[in-house]
């Protein structure tokens, strides 16, 4: 016996509305991307192997030490004492404050621990001593 | 004079999905996610100074060119877990306290507290440099 279908179904996909699907996609992907927030200073990493990620951009704040011993806050240099009042700012506005040390591996230690006392004033107690991961 | 027919004056669509499609690969090929990563401290407040017994506290001096003292015996950085692992397991009240030279590097610095990472050490305490 021959069925005789009654309705044909339409199999196909609506494709009116893609383009509009695929431009919202764009147009997400270009108000995420960030090209870049802040230049910091020249300077190259030291390796590590025990490496955390940081969990947020939006808690963590940048120190730029370069290995002739500049310090750069968001595009900003600074004296070594300098650093207490903006990272004390910081701070208060944001009590979940990472510090992430963006320091030369040349830097002076004598610098380094500068920052950490100052650090310590403002209460920014939270460190990550930026590197690269290591290759054994 | 003849009117000029009228040909079509639509903009042709079908190829809108495709630039749409190149613009958004561009995008996502570009796009880059990086994540901050590096080694994690966690700084003394100010003002909080306990006494520590001194069995329980492991000197590790960095001085300006580099070497390592541990506990006075001087220490090659690649070995320091190693050793730092077996003072550990001696006593687990363990402290360790590194002490770097102020010309020294960071990098130096760097690589002593990951090899103190490295060898599972939690109570790493940073002494002031001179």
């Amino acid at each position: 016996m021959k069925l005789n279908r009654k309705t044909k179904l339409d199999s196909e996909i609506p494709t009116a509305s893609m383009p509009d699907i695929i431009f919202m996609l764009l147009i997400f992907f270009m108000v995420t991307t960030v090209l870049r927030e802040y230049s910091g200073l020249p300077i190259s990493l030291p390796k590590a192997k025990r490496i955390e990620k940081l969990k947020s951009k939006r808690h963590t704040s940048h120190i730029w030490v370069s290995k002739e011993g500049l310090v750069s806050i968001e595009d900003k240099l600074y004296s070594s004492d300098g650093v207490r009042h903006v990272m004390y700012e910081k701070r208060i506005s944001n009590p979940q404050l990472v510090v992430s040390l963006k320091a030369d591996e040349k830097s002076k230690m004598g610098l380094i621990s500068n920052i950490h006392t100052e650090l310590r004033k403002a209460d920014a107690l939270k460190l990550n001593y930026s590197s690269k991961t290591a290759v054994d | 004079m003849a009117k000029r027919r009228f040909k079509g004056g639509e903009i042709p669509t079908s190829s809108m999905a495709d630039i749409a499609f190149l613009l958004l690969i561009f995008f996502l090929v570009t796009t880059t996610i990086d994540m901050d990563k590096g080694l994690g401290m966690v700084l003394p407040a100010e003002g909080e100074e306990i006494e520590i017994n001194k069995k329980n506290i492991l000197n590790c001096l960095i001085n300006s060119s580099g070497k390592v003292l541990l506990g006075g015996e001087p220490v090659d950085i690649s070995n320091l877990s190693k050793a730092v692992r077996q003072k550990i397991a001696a006593n687990d009240k363990l402290i360790i306290s590194v002490k770097a030279h102020s010309a020294s590097r960071y990098e130096d610095y760097v690589k002593v507290i990951d090899q103190l990472k490295e060898a599972n050490a939690t109570r790493i305490s940073i002494a002031e440099s001179d």
